[in-house]
């Protein structure tokens, strides 16, 4: 008998299933290969359930009308892939820096440019931290399979929610196309965070940018019962441009400290067989499947392998990464790019002369013998 | 039970990746097996050779490709001469008699079947010869019952073609017994 909350799908599909069950009712978009399912998905999926959905005439408004939706008290999303990730850079530097809870999904193709559309890659980790101008924190999550797709779109919109901020949603070409099961759970089944409103009354002053004693910032709907101002440049309480030191100094560790002091608590990851591994790979996104396939073929076969599969991406969580590899031999960073993780996995752990890559950068999704044939050959067995 | 990957191929427009999808749905939703679907696509919609893989097992699935079918269908020569080469040795190949001319002997049971020229002259609508291939591989894998295919069928097409698909599945079928027996 078909159980209803079992679906086969794709993992673009997975992802508009978690963002409805986060309680979606905003997106704005422009179709791009290979995100367009979710665009396609949610053009008929959230009107049924009273949300909006725009097609917009480019990435450039699809961030703005998200953001504009979001403060009016929308949860919101875009989606996209890399030449349109590149256009959403300047105001995802607008949304972090007015503190808009956003999400924003890049099913990453090959790139620079519009580089090779159908094809998978992992290029872009880098622009997502760095991708905007200006020192600030970002959170970036990503999955392998569908049921972590679904959960980690659900923790996007939970972390967004929780420290203001735009969460990007990282996934990959081969995660968003692939087909396979997923166990929708019920409503109620896993926790949502709403939206922090605030109680200040009508008529009385409402300071957007003034932060509680836990330092989360209460929000009121824009074009409700107060007048604010919201801007990009360094501002005071009051949402009002400032060049005050003090404020532009108090500000931007705000931004930077509201996500790098809950690194653990956003870190997300998931383990397998790592307390007796002499050989750790770490992985995230469909090359983590890769490399757990080959861990599961080489662990019966007497090889002390273990793997760390990444999904909290930005802010790295530098320490975990390096307690979890303290007594590995080699380390294996598996990716499709050219060592972006790799880099950050080097300055995390002691000794990074253990630290190896086994990548593929010419759009051809990784397979465990390429990686197999690495490990043959940190192992000394030859090519 | 072993873990089956296969590899549907053709050309673009043929339904070789609605017929792996629609394999693999079945699997999941109403056989309570573990299945992943996955196409190698380009920019064109139509024509060029299609690849979609597909693996059906009762265990995790991590790595979703396939890189040696134990069950091969080619509905082109260009499909053909590109993919015989990786099927699993004593895998199964699978052709069409009017599209392709098998060229080489391969390690594999090879069947030759007038898949298209069947449904053409039973039936006489190519839109099912999908559906045909379909119930030539689950009658020679016994992968999927013919049941949880339509199924997933009854979710997918208008009611007024269902009959038509389970004409064209049982004809594969029909096609799988002559050559078994």
């Amino acid at each position: 008998m078909k159980n209803k909350n079992i679906k086969f799908v794709q993992g673009n599909e997975a992802c508009v299933e978690g963002a409805l069950y986060a309680g979606l009712d905003f997106f704005a978009g422009y179709p791009i290969t290979p995100s367009t399912e979710i665009a396609e998905l949610l053009s008929y999926r959230l009107p049924q359930k009273g949300g909006k959905f725009i097609q917009m005439e480019d990435e450039i408004a699809s961030m703005g009308a998200i953001i504009g939706a979001s403060l009016t008290g929308s949860k919101v999303m875009t989606a996209t892939s890399g030449p349109g990730f590149s256009l959403m850079q300047e105001a995802l530097g607008y949304a972090i820096m007015a503190e808009i809870p956003c999400v924003i999904v890049n099913i990453q193709r090959g790139g620079p440019s519009t580089g090779i559309p159908t094809h998978v890659s992992q290029g872009d980790v880098y622009q997502a931290r760095w991708g905007t101008h200006g020192d600030h924190a970002i959170v970036t999550i990503t999955a392998s399979n569908h049921q972590d797709v679904f959960q980690t779109t659900v923790d996007a919109f939970n972390i967004s929610e929780t420290y203001r901020t735009p969460v990007i949603l990282l996934y990959d070409e081969v995660v968003g196309h692939t087909r396979e099961r997923l166990v929708l759970p019920e409503q109620g089944e896993l926790p949502l965070v709403e939206r922090l409103r605030t109680s200040v009354r009508e008529g009385v002053n409402y300071h957007p940018y003034l932060p509680r004693e836990d330092g989360r910032l209460p929000m009121s709907d824009f074009g409700g019962v107060h007048r604010y101002n919201v801007t990009g440049l360094f501002h005071d309480m009051w949402g009002f441009p400032s060049d005050n030191p003090e404020v532009v100094h108090d500000l931007i560790r705000h931004l930077v400290d509201k996500i790098r002091n809950n690194v653990n608590r956003i870190a997300r990851f998931k383990e397998y067989y790592l307390k007796d591994a002499k050989c750790i790979l770490i992985s995230y996104g469909s090359s983590a499947r890769s490399a757990r396939h080959v861990v599961e073929y080489l662990r019966p076969r007497g090889e002390k392998l273990g793997l760390l599969e990444l999904q909290t991406l930005w802010p790295f969580p530098h320490d975990i990464v390096d307690e979890k590899c303290i007594n590995a031999k080699h380390i294996v960073v598996v990716e499709m790019n050219m060592g972006q993780i790799l880099r950050e996995v080097k300055r995390a752990v002691e000794r990074p002369e253990r630290v190896f890559i086994a990548n593929r950068i010419d759009g051809v999704f990784i397979t465990p013998k390429d990686i197999r044939d690495i490990l043959r050959v940190i192992q000394g067995k030859g090519v | 039970m072993e873990k089956c990957r296969l590899v549907f191929s053709g050309s673009g427009g043929q339904g070789v990746i609605t017929a792996a999808i629609i394999l693999a749905e079945a699997a999941v939703l109403y056989e309570n097996l573990i299945a992943v679907q996955s196409q190698v696509y380009g920019p064109a919609a139509r024509g060029g050779a299609t690849r979609s893989d597909v693996i059906i097992s009762d265990s995790e699935i991590h790595y979703p490709k396939v890189i040696q079918p134990n069950v091969l269908v080619c509905l082109t020569q260009e499909a053909y001469s590109k993919f015989y080469p990786i099927i699993r040795p004593g895998g199964l190949l699978i052709t069409d008699t009017r599209y392709v001319k098998i060229q080489r002997k391969v390690d594999a049971q090879q069947k030759e079947l007038p898949i298209y020229r069947t449904v053409m002259e039973e039936i006489g609508n190519p839109i099912v010869f999908n559906i045909c291939m379909l119930g030539v591989v689950i009658r020679m894998t016994d992968l999927i019952k013919a049941e949880s295919i339509m199924k997933v069928l009854k979710d997918r097409i208008p009611s007024s073609f269902l009959e038509m698909n389970r004409k064209a599945l049982d004809l594969g079928m029909k096609l799988a017994e002559d050559v078994t027996s």
